[in-house]
């Protein structure tokens, strides 16, 4: 298989199949929800080919694709791969056919809206991942905010309006900032080579005067305009509120990419654009980062645990892993950044797999509360064991996917920041009192409840979607090496180590 | 056979695998073929190994499995170290680890098949998870076998899980671990700071070849992985998961909270002596915490009624013993010790599991009494036990705790690191220890074995001998813990010929620290003497006060004098209730307050404050927006005369 087109083969496969389902009748739900599979599946299969072919020791961009778009200002459709991209890939192409399958059943009301808004969302997010021209990177990131806005808004829960709305005001005033950043950066590269670029690689040799303070300093400006819009998207402590409400009116199949991917775009775009662009005032920026992710991780672990909806808790937790990446990335060695990019790809699984749990009992008792629950585990066995495994691997039992991903993170960042790596390493502490908390009030304790008495144990469907989670768990758990080799040269070469 | 090392771990891996895989269709036999069967062939490998392993002098094997983690300069190799010191951990965890697997087959035959397979699976698991512990040739394989036992011990501990107690004593084993596991992380991070590497063999030659450049780390490092320790040895502050933790069944009390699990701190402290050894803080700092809790453990047992709760505060108490030990530097003693306790504590946990078996669940020692003639092998294997723990020659816990008693004295009187005193105080409570702890133990047999029995008649009627499959493990434990200790008779014993093979055994790992001046052999046989009368007065005291017409009169009065000193005591010194205010709750608290307070209120509320202030001032705005074009001009006009006016003024 050639690879001149593997990349826009990745990006453009499920928006093109989204957009022709757009033509099939209202009432074709049963080839919507196959056609889509497929096409997620085919996505996977790409990514798998991507991953077969891919030099882990270049650590330039691979199976560049360059077309002129706008070319009288350097606009260009550019595509290209390195390990970094490639593995948030492999986590978006692996997740969207567990949400497909999740949402199998769960999702009988406008499934052809949900499937082609899901799709396109695809496009978008494996797009942004493999942008290689700032402006494209911005198109792609616009384009995830509409499918997102909708599927919140249409399939969601209650309160699904509120939660909508506040996610997309949160990201557009991020965004817009970013938008501007870019404009100004693109200026900047004219005006010290004389020719207009929006490419990544231009943008690179492109320098920002650092100046002096905040407000006179072009390359801080511009840190903080990009930072504001990823540090929303992670979400960074205090911008995180949109967060909780959005993952909780989200239909299950949302949350899984929300937290899944979407997040991770945020943490990406910190690695891949601000590090590397405006590295003068990533290192004058970065206490202020460390101490916002180590507020964040213990912040958001406490706020989990008082949590009374169990999907409310597992949003909150994502604040708490997400400040780990955060750390990670600031800390700024070779081993916690490959630590933090490694926990993204952990986070996606682990957290996936706990909202599509989650998702298990919703549809089967149409409620949230933990209150509800109690001793599911003498009527759900293959639940609660599936459970329990997703709950090790988010609070970090080695052998697990997570302990590697904190690991790295926490020893790379201990030599220079022994300080915040302590107060960071009781998040440790904390996620096995949220979590286990979880897990004794809704699986432990006496069956209560006479509704739960009769709840049926996990179908097969909801077995194959859990179980490509579990075995990447075990995968990375185990051998770590496998996906951490991926990225090595890139991360090295980003952050100039 | 080395070279299969890794099959050790391996096995009851694989049995655990297995029978999770299998768990809700197994039948009982099923299960207990694969489960105790993968036990047996574990302990059949070790057996082979250890035979070859005999003849090695005491060499150092390290085995590379595969390369696990690697980024940057941090590379951790699943790699495992077998040398003196971790083959007397594989014995007896394997052997004790099997017969308690065995003795499980008629203790919880009574339970559905799916709860059996589940407690079996665990119980491998659990293995897989221990031996990795012991072999792990570097702190993070360590750390997998250390998380692992805990999983497993929260786990079991919650095993019955519909009941509210026991799901509650497996969280909070769970979470007072990694309480210690805090510590323990930031130790290695420290050590891969320092050392570059967490290899035990290269820090320690790294620490060989230039002890002066890591003179700053050290104490810090030792005082960190401690922290670990205290958390998963049950040592003050933290001891408070593992009285709890007795809400598990039987077997697993006996398994993994009383002779393995729980002295993995133990054996990390001595695995880790090569550090410890070079930092006298933290040496008087292990020894402090292991003697003050050997006799705060030791007194809260006096009056304990649950038979299980009893042997509990005892393996916290005899757990400080050994961190006593190696805080003097007796770091052979320390294993020593937790090697004889593995077999009497097992085979008093057993002994203790039979007897409820017998008494219909009844754990409460007060509804006991008079159950020797009745369940007479129980009995005996018990008084073994028990009389081993309490250090009665020529049973095994003798010669153990009076190693320990002996080197902590030394070190007083040696004036080791210049902290003489202090080792001489700590001697004082291990000695005082020594006596409460015989008081309790006879405290127990007579509540449980001897007078009357105080339950109902129904119950007594129902009390039987337990099968097979459990007083054979009995006897097996009652053996050991008759016999190990002759492994390592002191030299005062003997008059000075060395026969203490087992510190000779492990001298190349785990040297014991000497002091200068030891005692001489007059003093030392004082010692013995003094530690044996000790003993037997606390047996006499208890017989005073548990047997015979007067039973139970005198702590009855003592009770009722003192009511205020019982009550502290029968309620732990109420530690348990001072964590909740002083910890729980006001976490709790904080934690209720950032989502009410910070989440809702500061941060949401300012947002949508200023949303509302948009929205208010869109609407008030409106009414400008009129369409009218004389108004329009009619404001132009106000502007350009507000313009012209100040640019005049």
């Amino acid at each position: 298989m050639p690879t001149d087109f593997l990349l826009s083969a990745i990006v453009l496969t499920p928006g093109v199949v989204g957009l022709l389902l757009l033509a099939t009748p209202r009432e074709a739900v049963r080839l919507q929800r196959w056609v889509s599979l497929l096409a997620s599946v085919a996505t996977l299969v790409f990514a798998a080919v991507a991953w077969s072919r891919i030099d882990p020791a270049n650590a330039s961009f691979q199976f560049v694709e360059a077309r002129t778009w706008l070319p009288s200002l350097g606009i260009g459709y550019r595509l290209g791969m390195d390990g970094i991209s490639l593995v948030l890939v492999l986590l978006t192409a692996l997740l969207q056919p567990i949400v497909f399958i999740s949402s199998w059943r769960s999702i009988h009301d406008k499934v052809k809206g949900y499937v082609v808004a899901m799709l396109l969302l695809e496009t978008g997010v494996l797009g942004a991942f493999l942008a290689t021209d700032m402006f494209l990177f911005y198109v792609f990131w616009e384009l995830m905010l509409v499918p997102m806005y909708f599927i919140i808004g249409v399939w969601g829960g209650e309160r699904r309006i509120y939660a909508a709305v506040k996610f997309v005001l949160f990201t557009l005033a991020g965004s817009l900032l970013m938008l501007v950043a870019i404009i100004y950066l693109s200026f900047v590269f004219h005006s010290q080579t004389g020719t207009w670029s929006f490419a990544y690689e231009d943008m690179l040799r492109a320098s920002v005067p650092m100046g002096q303070g905040f407000w006179h300093s072009p390359q801080m400006l511009l840190f903080a305009a990009f930072a504001l819009a990823f540090a929303i998207k992670v979400p960074i402590f205090p911008l995180h509120t949109w967060l909780p409400d959005a993952h909780t009116e989200a239909p299950t199949g949302g949350s899984i990419i929300l937290a899944g991917v979407l997040l991770k775009l945020g943490t990406y775009g910190l690695l891949r654009f601000n590090r590397p662009l405006f590295p003068e005032a990533w290192q004058r920026a970065t206490p202020l980062f460390l101490t916002l992710a180590v507020i964040g991780i213990v912040y958001g672990a406490l706020v989990a645990w008082a949590q009374k909806d169990m999907k409310k808790l597992v949003a909150y937790s994502s604040v708490t892993h997400m400040g780990f990446i955060v750390l990670g990335l600031f800390a700024g060695t070779l081993t916690s950044t490959q630590g933090a990019l490694l926990q993204m790809v952990n986070h996606g699984l682990s957290t996936g797999a706990l909202f599509l749990l989650v998702g298990v009992v919703y549809d089967r008792r149409h409620t949230r509360m933990i209150e509800d629950f109690g001793g599911l585990a003498a009527v759900m066995p293959l639940y609660t064991g599936a459970f329990l495994i997703a709950t090790l691997s988010s609070i970090g039992l080695p052998g697990l996917n997570g302990f590697v991903g904190e690991f790295l993170i926490l020893t790379g960042a201990f030599p220079r920041h022994p300080a915040v790596v302590a107060v960071a390493a009781t998040g440790v502490v904390l996620g096995a009192v949220y979590m286990l908390s979880l897990v004794r009030r809704v699986f432990w304790n006496p069956l209560a409840i006479e509704a739960n008495r009769s709840l049926p144990d996990l179908t097969w469907r909801e077995v194959l979607a859990f179980a490509p989670l579990a075995f990447f768990m075990v995968w990375i758990g185990v051998h770590p090496g496998t996906f951490l080799s991926l990225s090595e040269a890139a991360v090295r070469r980003l952050i100039g180590g | 056979m080395l070279d299969l090392l890794w099959l050790v771990p391996a096995l009851p891996l694989a049995g655990a695998l297995a029978l999770l895989a299998g768990a809700l269709r197994f039948g009982k036999r099923t299960t207990t073929a694969i489960g105790v069967g993968s036990a047996g062939l574990t302990l059949a490998a070790v057996a082979a190994i250890l035979v070859q392993y005999a003849g090695m002098h005491g060499e150092t094997v390290a085995r590379h499995v595969f390369n696990w983690i690697s980024a940057g300069d941090v590379t951790v190799d699943f790699a495992l170290r077998l040398d003196p010191l971790s083959a007397v951990m594989l014995s007896f965890v394997t052997l004790v680890g099997f017969v308690i697997h065995v003795y499980s087959i008629g203790y919880m035959h009574t339970e559905g098949d799916r709860a059996y397979a589940r407690f079996f699976a665990y119980l491998n698991l659990f293995m897989f998870a221990m031996l990795t512990l012991v072999l792990g040739a570097n702190l993070v394989v360590m750390f997998i076998g250390w998380e692992g036992v805990g999983l497993c011990s929260y786990l079991l501990i919650g095993f019955y899980f519909d009941k509210e107690y026991c799901a509650a004593a497996g969280i909070k084993a769970f979470v007072v671990n990694r309480i210690g596991d805090f510590g323990f992380l930031l130790a290695i991070f420290w050590a891969f700071k320092v050392f570059g590497t967490v290899d035990f063999a290269g820090m320690a030659t790294a620490l060989a070849a230039d002890p002066g450049r890591y003179a700053a780390a050290v104490t810090p490092i030792a005082l960190l992985l401690f922290v670990g320790a205290i958390g998963k040895s049950a040592q003050l502050p933290l001891y408070v998961w593992l009285p709890d933790a007795m809400a598990g069944p039987t077997p697993v009390s006996a398994l993994i909270h009383a002779a393995t699990m729980v002295t993995a701190g133990v054996y990390m402290v001595v695995r880790c002596n090569f550090i410890y050894r070079l930092s006298p803080t933290a040496m008087l700092v292990v020894a402090a915490v292991g003697g003050v809790t050997a006799i705060f453990a030791a007194t809260i047992g006096l009056a304990q009624n649950d038979i299980k709760k009893v042997l509990a505060y005892s393996t916290v108490s005899q757990l400080g013993y050994m961190f006593l030990a190696a805080g003097a530097g007796a770091f052979a003693g320390g294993i020593f010790h937790v090697f004889t306790h593995a077999f009497f504590k097992a085979c008093l946990f057993l002994g203790a599991g039979s007897v409820i078996h017998a008494c219909s669940g009844e754990q409460d020692m007060r509804r006991m009494g008079g159950l020797a003639k009745k369940i007479p092998v129980t009995y005996w294997t018990f008084m073994v036990a028990t009389l081993a723990l309490c250090g009665i020659p020529p049973f095994a816990g003798f010669f153990s705790k009076d190693e320990i008693l002996g080197r902590v004295f030394a070190a007083g009187a040696g004036n080791l690191n210049g902290f003489g005193a202090s080792y001489l105080v700590l001697w004082a409570l291990g000695l005082a220890a020594a006596f409460l702890t015989a008081f309790y133990m006879f405290r127990a047999v007579y509540m449980t074995f001897h007078g009357e029995f105080r339950g109902t008649p129904e119950q007594w009627h129902h009390v039987h001998e337990s099968p097979g499959t459990m007083t054979w493990p009995l006897k097996i434990l009652a053996a050991g813990s008759a016999l190990v200790g002759l492994l390592g008779v002191g030299t005062a014993i003997t008059f000075g010929t060395d026969l203490n093979w087992f510190e000779s055994f492990l001298h190349r790992v785990a040297p014991t620290v000497e002091v200068e001046h030891a005692p001489a052999l007059a003093t030392e046989w004082v010692l013995i003497l003094l530690s044996v009368a000790v003993a037997l007065a606390g047996i006499l005291l208890a017989r005073r006060f548990y047997s015979g017409a007067e039973a139970f009169a005198a702590p009855q009065r003592m009770a009722e004098r003192a009511p205020a000193v019982y009550a502290a005591v029968a309620n732990k010194y109420y530690v348990d209730e001072a964590y909740d205010r002083a910890v729980v709750r006001p976490l709790g608290k904080l934690a209720r307050f950032s989502w009410k307070g910070i989440d809702t209120i500061a941060i949401d509320g300012t947002l949508n404050a200023s949303a509302f202030f948009t929205e208010i001032a869109g609407d008030l705005l409106r009414f400008l927006q009129t369409g009218n074009v004389r108004n329009y001009a009619l404001f132009v006009l106000c502007g350009a005369l507000a313009a012209a006016a100040w640019l005049l003024l």
